[in-house]
């Protein structure tokens, strides 16, 4: 059952990542080219996701469990730390250069995109790479 | 700055951008999970019993999606300059990237803004500076 919620909420936000503009890396390095001749799209997905988001993260606090009674699983962590940081303008120089993050990149090589297929392979390379490193700590 | 009139998308990108909001609202309230996409396709990698299924099925719907959306006649064409060498080396900085900084767009972008985290405030400006730098190099510079 949970299960089956999930696969529709990935469905749903899949949607709202195509209708959204945001799997054109074209429209995402547009916003992110502030200097040149600027698309303020991506602004506007956010917008309009944070407005949401915010009254489903206070509900749900408020509730303190999911509408069947389960856990929620909320990050807990406060602390900034070079690691959120560093990590952060790595993963933003990797996003400047090709217009993909993680869930664009995941849809677009479900639609068959070859450059996306190449970049998911590369993501999941760099994931993994950071995977191993952890367990060798 | 000039505004790009020609790309800009104001109304269905915030439309676009309240059905992501949504889905983070159902996965948080029917799943109890927050929707970091790089967070969840990282758990996969190093996966724990019980913490599996919920994340395949949501990655499968991610995947599902264009092919719904094809049956509604709604597509993409995404406009894509970057070749194979920089795809590898942007796709490792950012699978890495994220890792380290526990979360992209969706999970510190949109649902750490949504819950007030400062420490995904710092994040989201961190990525946003390092993404708006790079393209200015590349655009501008080179």
């Amino acid at each position: 059952m949970n299960a089956l919620f999930s696969f529709a909420a990935g469905l749903v936000f899949g949607a709202g990542l195509i209708l959204s503009g945001m799997t054109d890396p074209g429209k995402v390095i547009g916003f992110l080219d502030v200097a040149g001749n600027w698309d303020p799209s991506l602004a506007f997905v956010m917008g309009g996701a944070i407005l949401v988001g915010f009254f489903a993260f206070r509900g749900a606090g408020r509730r303190g469990r999911t509408f069947l009674g389960g856990a929620l699983h909320l990050p807990n962590r406060r602390d900034i730390d070079a690691r959120l940081v560093g990590g952060s303008v790595v993963f933003g120089i990797g996003w400047g250069l090709a217009g993909f993050c993680p869930g664009p990149a995941l849809v677009s090589f479900a639609s068959g995109v070859d450059q996306a297929a190449v970049f998911v392979a590369a993501m999941l390379a760099g994931m993994a790479a950071y995977a191993l490193a952890e367990r060798l700590r | 700055m000039t505004i790009d009139w020609a790309h800009f998308t104001p109304w269905p990108s915030l439309a676009g951008g309240a059905l992501i909001g949504f889905a983070a609202a159902m996965l948080l309230l029917l799943s109890g999970r927050v929707a970091g996409i790089s967070g969840i396709v990282g758990g996969l990698l190093r996966p724990q019993r019980g913490d599996v299924a919920w994340r395949l099925a949501f990655v499968g719907g991610l995947l599902a999606a264009p092919a719904a959306l094809a049956l509604l006649g709604q597509g993409h064409a995404p406009r894509i300059d970057a070749g194979f060498g920089t795809l590898v080396v942007a796709g490792l900085l950012v699978g890495a990237g994220t890792s380290y900084g526990s979360g992209c767009t969706s999970g510190h972008g949109v649902c750490g803004l949504s819950r007030l985290s400062v420490r995904s405030l710092v994040a989201t400006l961190a990525f946003m500076a390092a993404g708006m730098a790079t393209v200015f190099v590349a655009r501008h510079l080179s």
